[in-house]
């Protein structure tokens, strides 16, 4: 072969070296920015206040830099999507796998997944305009803006994230376990909650995960229907404000570059990184080993 | 076996069917209901003018039409920025990386970017894009974040698409004398074209969905011209419809439904292409 | 492979033609500012397009505080304020060699309102209204009882502007006493429409707004009268109690901030002159209060005499006789 193409291929190599490269740069960029920021935040702020304080005021005369308030914001909703999406997530993927015909999955699957691909404004709108209002009607006394409308919607949202991966862990059990259990004869029902769930337990469990992170990081639903007060409470009726929530709001008004202020948004941002990192990393490892024992 | 527990598992074993059943159903009506709430309180609002308008204080005069050309600008920078590098880094880890630790960490790497929350990608950018390299809230740094945002779909799309190309194919071009690079740029990545247009346009789909990154990059809300290049502000339909669904008065309601729809059947459309695309596909290297 | 290529091309080539059609304007205005003034710019805007299509406005709502830094920058032409510039703004005008025409474009009563659903409150004196927003009160006062011993023990939630905006600013000196000092355990937002729905689903809520997005969102929202405790009871925003400056101490002039150097653009100097014509009658549609015919006049002339500075320097808004100020500072 001769020495101008060999130079070539390494040339196109290299460059596409250097373009997954790209990803690498973003992850560097993205913890750059929040670290380095933060640190300036907390030259200001002690992190002993931030972790602690109940009180997220930065912008008033009593200013209050605790990160409590919109951290609970963010797991009140959270939860309630959690509490939502797994029984139901689950179950269903239960009833594909194990009761329904394959016909009936097939043409189920997809639709659950039209649930995924739907853009969240979308289901802001229908938490605020359609959920929102028939809550009030069931509960009365209820805000407008609350917790309950955009955590239930969220976990609607999730379903398909739980049920597509459980699904597919069930599925990669192997037969002779099914068959072995029906051999027994147990029913369908024992069958799969005492042997196929626990068989396909990390497949579940990296679905539970991905769940979770999906909704730390959601914004416009609760943006849209849950409030912007930030407020220390497990109520589900209250308006709460989450963490994504605020960095929009912020970012929306006019916030001097260099201020306090302004730097809350990357306090603000490393925590919600912080969670979805470790949640991230926590489900890849567990499906590589997850792969690794059915390989 | 007893016959007690036996009639009793039996039991357990139809309450859960039909339950399961009802959840299946209940979850699958929400949508229904999701779809029908919306087309009823938006559909009669939609005609020539809804898309021709310029945004108004009058609802009824408001129109999507410069969401609509801020939303293909910014598509159209995204695409040409994400896909080239996307797909290249694509190929690269799948065909090129070997089993050693950089090409781990870089498959570690890419699954953490794919569940970083959206509105850390907009901090990214406005401290990158905005801010450090004065582009302001312009189309190209809306342009730049989500190119960022949408390039792990593209790369993982990419990377399944080339596992999926028989081996035999490599093979017999390697037989014939090709190079690397010749066998994967005329042989591979042809074959695996039909996965990676799908990965492209389920990016599409989700980049036409974001709203919080542009928020965050300062994108404007109320945008009443079209844009006048890449370096100008601009908005997006999501984020019209964001704006339109934050005002109380009920005019405004009906025009975020319509907006709602008119997103809705570019994303059920991008996303029913793709499935077409991906099943032609399948077939076609099941041979 | 090859016809799938082409095609490829084709689709990509044909909508990247169609994606570029961007437009050229031939003349741009930029306004930012408070959104309390922004109903009115945006209509005027938005009228203005109609007649002037090539000509692009935009209007932004980062609030007065924000509106008037960028101004100070040299970034806008146009700042929307709802409160009179400040020593400090006017400072950091100079350091950057701007200078400034300031029109007064409409009175604006703060409409203080609750939940339609809230029975028990009719009108409130501005010594119970300081009581709920003063600083003192975070965290502390959180329930209606705890400002009149008649009212039901329902939980007290506030709406109102954030810390940017200009109605904070006026709000905060009328009530309070002192400009932006208040709790921060409220929902703050800048975007009116946030507060309308907050404070129209809950039954404790309390909010202030402009007086337009009450006029705007009348069916959704409860009027409360103001006792200024002078004796005269408790008022209600109307055009003339607004105009009067009865409808104490909420009633504020509205103005618009020209930088001098915009003001010599014909582009600008017509939009400007659009402006003061249409004002009557936009600013009634919006919802404020228009300011008398002669006000309008005297400050197109103080536009056109391109007279610089402020009439407020030092001066409270409260009560003031925009048209006497107007001539005495020709």
């Amino acid at each position: 072969m001769s020495l101008p193409i060999l130079k070539k291929e390494k040339l196109i190599e290299v460059l596409m070296m250097c373009c997954s490269f790209v990803t690498v740069l973003t992850t560097i960029g993205i913890i750059l920015i929040l670290t380095l920021e933060a640190i300036k935040f907390f030259a200001e702020v002690p992190i002993g206040d931030f972790l602690t304080d109940t009180q997220w005021t930065p912008l008033f005369s009593d200013k209050h830099f605790g990160i409590l308030p919109l951290l609970s914001g963010t797991l009140l909703t959270t939860t309630i999507a959690i509490l939502v999406a797994v029984p139901l997530g689950l179950i269903i993927a239960v009833y594909l796998n194990e009761y329904a015909s394959p016909r009936f999955t097939a043409v189920v699957k997809p639709i659950l997944e039209v649930l995924a691909a739907i853009p969240t404004v979308v289901y802001g709108f229908f938490a605020l305009q359609f959920v929102t209002p028939l809550l009030q009607k069931i509960i009365p006394g209820l805000n407008g803006f609350n917790a309950l409308s955009p955590g239930l919607v969220m976990g609607i949202m999730i379903i398909p994230y739980i049920t597509s991966l459980s699904e597919d862990a069930l599925r990669a059990v192997p037969r002779s376990l099914r068959e072995a259990s029906y051999g027994m004869g147990a029913t369908k029902f024992q069958t799969a909650f005492k042997v196929m769930i626990p068989a396909a337990s990390s497949g579940i469990i990296v679905s539970i995960i991905l769940a979770i992170s999906r909704a730390l990081g959601e914004t416009m639903i609760v943006a849209i229907a849950a409030g912007q007060e930030p407020k220390l409470t497990f109520n589900p009726m209250e308006s709460v404000e989450t963490i994504t929530t605020y960095i929009v709001q912020v970012s929306m008004g006019d916030v001097p570059q260099d201020s306090l202020e302004y730097k809350t948004i990357f306090a603000a941002g490393l925590t919600l990184f912080v969670f979805t990192f470790i949640l991230n990393n926590i489900s890849f490892f567990v499906r590589k080993r997850f792969q690794n024992k059915y390989e | 076996m007893n016959s007690k527990n036996y009639s009793r598992g039996k039991l357990t074993d139809k309450v859960f069917k039909y339950t399961a059943l009802a959840f299946t159903v209940f979850a699958l009506s929400v949508l229904v209901i999701l779809l029908v709430d919306i087309f009823s309180k938006g559909l009669a609002r939609i005609n020539w003018d809804f898309f021709r308008n310029l945004p108004s204080r009058h609802a009824n005069r408001s129109g999507i039409m410069t969401a609509m050309a801020g939303m293909l600008s910014l598509l159209f920078f995204t695409i040409i920025i994400a896909l080239p590098i996307g797909i290249l880094a694509g190929v690269y880890l799948q065909e090129y990386g070997k089993k050693n630790r950089f090409a781990s960490f870089i498959e570690i790497n890419i699954a953490n970017l794919a569940g970083v929350p959206s509105v850390i990608y907009g901090i990214l950018g406005l401290t990158l894009f905005v801010r450090i390299l004065h582009m302001g809230n312009s189309l190209i740094a809306g342009a730049l974040t989500l190119a960022l945002l949408i390039m792990p779909i593209i790369i993982v799309a990419t990377r399944e698409a080339i596992k999926a190309v028989p081996n035999s194919l490599r093979e017999a071009s390697y037989g014939m004398g090709a190079t690397k690079w010749q066998t994967t740029s005329k042989v591979v990545i042809p074959s695996a074209l039909g996965g990676i247009l799908t990965g492209i346009i389920l990016a599409i789909s989700r980049a036409i969905g974001e709203t919080a990154p542009l928020l965050v990059i300062g994108a404007l809300v109320y945008v009443p011209f079209i844009p006048e290049g890449p370096n100008d502000q601009f908005t997006t339909l999501p984020i019209q419809i964001f704006n339109w669904t934050s005002r109380p008065q009920a005019d405004f309601i009906i025009n975020a439904a319509a907006g709602i729809i008119v997103l809705l059947l570019i994303t059920f459309l991008l996303n029913g292409i793709a499935i077409y695309i991906r099943n032609k596909w399948y077939k076609k290297i099941k041979y | 492979m090859k016809q799938r290529f082409k095609l490829f091309w084709l689709i990509f080539v044909g909508s990247a033609s169609f994606v570029s059609c961007f437009k050229n304007y031939k003349g741009r205005i930029n306004i930012d500012g408070s959104s309390s003034v922004y109903p009115i710019t945006e209509a005027v805007a938005e009228e203005y397009r109609y007649k002037h299509g090539d000509i692009r406005v935009t209007v932004g709502v980062s609030g007065t505080g924000g509106g008037f830094k960028k101004f100070a920058r040299g970034e806008i032409d146009i700042s929307n304020a709802s409160r009179p510039i400040k020593e400090s703004e006017i400072k950091a005008c100079t350091e950057n060699d701007i200078s400034f025409i300031e029109i007064p474009v409409a009175y604006d009563g703060l409409a203080v309102v609750i939940s339609p659903s809230n029975t028990f409150v009719d009108h409130l004196t501005v010594a119970e209204l300081k009581k709920m927003w003063e600083p003192a009160a975070q965290q502390k006062i959180t329930s209606w009882k705890q400002i009149r011993e008649s009212f039901p023990d329902v939980p007290l939630r506030l709406y109102g502007a954030g810390t940017s905006s200009g109605t904070y600013d006026y709000f905060t000196e009328a009530i309070v006493g002192k400009a932006k000092s208040s709790r921060g355990d409220y929902t703050a937002s800048e975007d009116d429409n946030v507060l309308v729905q907050g404070v129209s689903s809950d039954k404790g809520a309390l909010g202030f707004f402009g007086l337009a997005y009450y006029v705007e969102n009348k069916t959704k929202l409860k009027l409360v009268g103001i006792d200024a405790g002078k004796g005269k009871g408790p008022i209600y925003p109307t055009d003339s109690t607004v105009r009067t400056g009865v409808y104490a101490p909420l009633s504020r002039p509205e103005f618009i901030y020209i930088n001098a150097a915009s003001a010599n653009s014909p582009v600008i100097q017509d939009f400007v002159r659009f402006y003061m014509e249409n004002a009557p009658q936009l600013v009634q549609e919006v919802g404020y209060v228009p300011l008398p015919e002669e006000a309008y006049i005297l400050s197109y002339q103080r536009f056109q005499n391109k007279k610089l500075g402020s009439m407020f320097a030092n001066k409270s808004t409260v009560g003031a006789d925009l048209v006497a100020l107007l001539k005495a500072d020709q």
